[in-house]
């Protein structure tokens, strides 16, 4: 027993996540620029727009003096700001977060932004900054690190300053190490989809040679902000069951069902646990492990739940996909479809698609697919994803289009709980209720695209037909003028007026 | 000796066409005038509309038509090239200029005409030809190809620079073109009594040295192989116009039949063209039976050969007792041999020997 006690001891999430970074997106150098870029953007977008305060956002990377390698990476938003108290908690404690509940956003747990701070930590061993106000008379700037084994932050240094014009949002300054060069790409693709999808932000970036891209906000409304809701009884597993049974309060299932479950009225809740097997008057407090496991196998088979609302969804709406793709990719046509919500195990989700054609969209070899999950855009991994496979198995000839013409298929997935493939957060994965709704989605657009190219080109060709005859029946008129020893040549301009009457019939 | 018939034919032809060309300008300057779209009906040249007829001895067109409209947006361009081709093709006959297939089809360009290639051209001449009637000899475009003419022939030229200046068509020992020149030419006298057509041109030159236009009273015509449409009609002429009767000698085997075949009934190609053809003419050698009887140095048939036999076997224009006799001597013996098979038995032998056989058992 001590033997075993002294090999196995408890570590701390801060070091769970020391020891796994490369799950979090921080694998290589390149990456964990992306990643580190990503991950604050990300944070001052959910500080913003749930709020209803359209974002500007703010980025600069730049080198660190005189060391090619590391690099001070700046964000700065304007959103509702972070309370002075939970600062330090809130960046350099894993696991805390205000997200703990049940509707869309982009990150859940704050994961991204502390892992962030710990990678800029590990590698350049340099605290990070974070100056914040809620709006206040004061402005809070904290210099923090984080404590590791103990995952705690340490309060390096904390200086209090005026703040009198009332602004309100959040400045983070950390240093990490990176190969920015080798991110580029990938980075520039990352805000440009962003972009796409937040087309009501102003989003701006200053790279490490100060060049400057600029994303304007073109539009300014926000999409619906998403409602809280309660758990599915669908989507419960055993370990919430018990978290659930925990803090509850109420004395009988009957109630129990009725308080803490989604769509559960007096009827359902009856219904279920005649179904199940359970008297409506237990105690829930009372389930023995083994009841706790039937009572969610119960839930999971039970075919008479609502299926979930989609109130706690934020889906960009037509509206604004159109404008961010109008904005982004200046287009000659676009077409998007929201489809209808739907669920799969008891998590509701909606599927955005569009599809843009021409314009300043080239024509690849291939079909180009952007990828979106609760407003990021996905621009690694590609080929293992749903939608990347639906994309394939489509006969586009169907719809009169070809991979090799110039448009872009957008696949945007909102839920509380998006499918993923990995951890790696890069994948959807395969779900028959999601992929039908991606394809139905991707038929529905490419049709209206379809019907866009075949009339154009039916405006095209004839176009082509009225210029023959403009081109022929003039020379027909002269040379059998002459033939004839005539001098008048007959006007033809009658003919060809009588041929465009005939095409728009 | 014997006077011309149609001292003026070439002329008369001249301003057939001429009037031909300007009544087709006509009929669609009405069109136009009338605010319709210019549209025109011609003989159908598909092949399901190509008849035999016996009477005439050659390929007619039969009664299908085809129209060309110009509402028709795959008509127009076809439609404009012949509507220009007639122009032109005016233009070139009535300042008496010549052209060629080939030299058509550079010209077109001058106009912003456009033609794919020369194929495209050749076929809107031939389109030409039907909607008039008549052969692009007659409206001056020529083939590149040219044979030659030899005997006592004297002709007059209609052509400008040389009107009225007579020849004698044996002013040349290698015998005089029939290009456009002798083509609009007028006969004025022969002392000829039949004319002899030879496919080679070894042979052609070998009877002139010999003397054969004097020895048997003949004007020679050199073929050089499938005779060329102007040769054809210049053969006619003689036949017609002169009422000399027509030899031909080829190879022996189904190629050489066929060229004295076409010079007799026509071809297929030509079905849309009367005038051109002259039925009287007799294909007098080499036979197949020759090479056994004359004992003539010979090949063994290929496989083309024996199908090309069994293809003209079945053909309306070989039904006649000769060429079904010398096809089944062809497929008995399986050989052949050329014009120049007599030379085994020394140079003058085909000249000395088998040509007075020959003609004498024709003229019998």
């Amino acid at each position: 027993m001590k033997i075993i006690s002294r090999t196995f001891q408890e570590i701390s999430p801060a070091d769970f996540f020391y020891r796994n970074r490369d799950i979090a997106g921080f694998s290589n150098p390149a990456r964990a620029i992306f990643s580190a870029i990503r991950e604050l953007i990300e944070n001052s977008l959910d500080a913003t727009e749930p709020a209803g305060i359209l974002p500007d956002i703010y980025v600069r990377l730049s080198f660190m003096n005189g060391d090619q390698n590391i690099y001070v990476l700046r964000v700065e938003d304007n959103g509702l700001g972070i309370p002075a108290d939970y600062v330090p908690l809130a960046f350099c404690q894993f696991l805390f977060s205000s997200k703990y509940k049940l509707k869309q956003s982009r990150g859940t747990f704050g994961l991204g932004g502390t892992m962030t701070i710990l990678y800029g930590q590990i590698t350049t061993n340099k605290p990070v900054k974070v100056t914040s106000s809620t709006g206040t008379s004061k402005i809070y700037e904290y210099t923090l690190m984080i404590d590791i084994e103990r995952n705690r932050p340490v309060v390096l240094d904390r200086k209090i300053y005026n703040n009198r014009e009332r602004w309100h949002g959040t400045i983070v300054e950390v240093s990490i190490e990176g190969d920015y060069s080798k991110a580029m790409p990938k980075v520039l693709e990352y805000l440009k989809q962003t972009a796409i999808v937040n087309p009501y932000a102003n989003i701006m970036f200053v790279d490490p040679r100060g060049r400057l891209y600029k994303f304007e906000r073109t539009v300014k409304t926000l999409p619906s902000k998403p409602r809280e809701t309660l758990p599915h009884p669908h989507g419960i597993d055993v370990e919430t069951m018990y978290r659930i049974i925990r803090v509850t309060r109420c004395k009988t299932l009957l109630d129990f069902m009725r308080e803490h479950f989604h769509r559960v009225g007096k009827r359902t809740a009856q219904r279920f646990l005649k179904f199940a097997g359970f008297p409506e008057d237990i105690n829930p407090k009372k389930l023995k492990p083994d009841e706790i496991v039937r009572f969610v196998q119960a839930m999971k088979n039970f075919n008479d739940f609502l299926p979930p609302d989609a109130d706690c969804l934020s889906p960009l709406g037509e509206k604004i996909l159109k404008a961010g793709i109008l904005k982004e990719l200046e287009p000659e046509f676009v077409a998007v479809s929201q489809r209808k919500p739907s669920a799969y195990a008891g998590h509701p989700f909606i599927i955005e698609v569009g599809i843009a054609y021409g314009g300043k969209i080239p024509a690849r070899e291939d079909i180009t697919l952007y990828r979106f999950a609760n407003k990021i855009p996905l621009v690694y991994d590609e080929s293992g994803d749903v939608s990347w496979k639906i994309v394939k198995s489509i006969n586009w000839r169907k719809y009169g289009l070809a991979p090799g013409m110039p448009f872009t298929v957008l696949v945007h997935i909102c839920s509380t709980k998006v499918p993923w493939k990995t951890v790696g957060k890069e994948m959807i994965a395969d779900r028959p209720e999601v992929s039908r709704e991606i394809l139905n989605g991707i038929r529905e657009v490419a049709r209206k695209l379809g019907a866009y190219v075949s009339k154009k080109e039916k405006i095209r060709r004839e176009k082509a037909r009225l210029s023959v005859f403009a081109k022929y029946l003039p020379k027909i008129a002269e040379f059998s003028t002459r033939l004839a020893g005539k001098k008048k040549v007959p006007d033809v301009g009658e003919l060809l007026r009588r041929i465009r009457k005939f095409e728009k019939e | 000796m014997k006077k011309s018939r149609g001292l003026t034919t070439a002329r008369r032809k001249r301003k057939e066409v001429l009037v031909k060309l300007e009544r087709f300008g006509h009929e669609l300057y009405e069109q136009l005038e009338k605010g319709l779209f210019p549209q025109i009906t011609m003989p159908s040249r598909s092949t399901d509309n190509i008849y035999y007829n016996p009477e005439l001895r050659q390929y007619v067109l039969g009664d299908k038509k085809v129209k060309r409209s110009t509402r028709n947006i795959r008509h127009l361009r076809p439609f404009t090239q012949l509507v220009w081709m007639a122009f032109f093709t005016h233009e070139l006959t009535s300042n008496q200029k010549t052209s060629t297939l080939r030299d058509v089809f550079y010209s077109a360009q001058a106009y912003d005409i456009s033609f794919k290639d020369q194929n495209e051209s050749d076929n809107i001449i031939t389109d030409l030809e039907t909607v008039l009637g008549c052969t692009r000899e007659d409206f001056n475009v020529f083939p590149e190809e040219s044979s030659a003419v030899f005997g006592d022939l004297t002709i007059e030229y209609t052509v400008p620079n040389y009107e009225g200046k007579h020849l004698n068509l044996t002013s040349h020992p290698d015998g005089v073109m029939i290009g456009p020149a002798l083509t609009s030419a007028e006969f004025v006298k022969t002392s000829a009594d039949k004319v002899i057509a030879i496919e080679k041109g070894g042979l052609f030159t070998r009877f002139i040295e010999e003397r054969v236009h004097e020895k048997f009273n003949a004007i020679l015509v050199f073929l050089r192989g499938q005779a060329p449409r102007s040769t054809r009609y210049f053969i006619r002429r003689l036949n017609q116009e002169l009422g000399l009767p027509v030899y031909i000698f080829t190879d022996a085997d189904p190629w050489g039949m066929h060229i004295a075949m076409v010079i007799i009934s026509g071809s297929a190609n030509a079905a849309h063209i009367r005038e051109l053809t002259t039925p009287d003419a007799k294909w007098a050698g080499v036979w197949a039976s020759d090479i056994i009887n004359y004992k003539l140095p010979n090949d063994k048939l290929k496989d083309v050969d024996i199908k090309r036999l069994h293809e003209l076997m079945r053909d309306p224009r070989y039904k006649g007792e000769l060429w079904q006799r010398e096809i089944n001597v062809f497929l008995k013996f399986k050989r052949k041999c050329e014009l120049e098979a007599f030379s085994r038995y020394g140079l003058t032998h085909i000249v000395d020997k088998y040509l007075p056989e020959r003609l004498k058992e024709m003229e019998d």
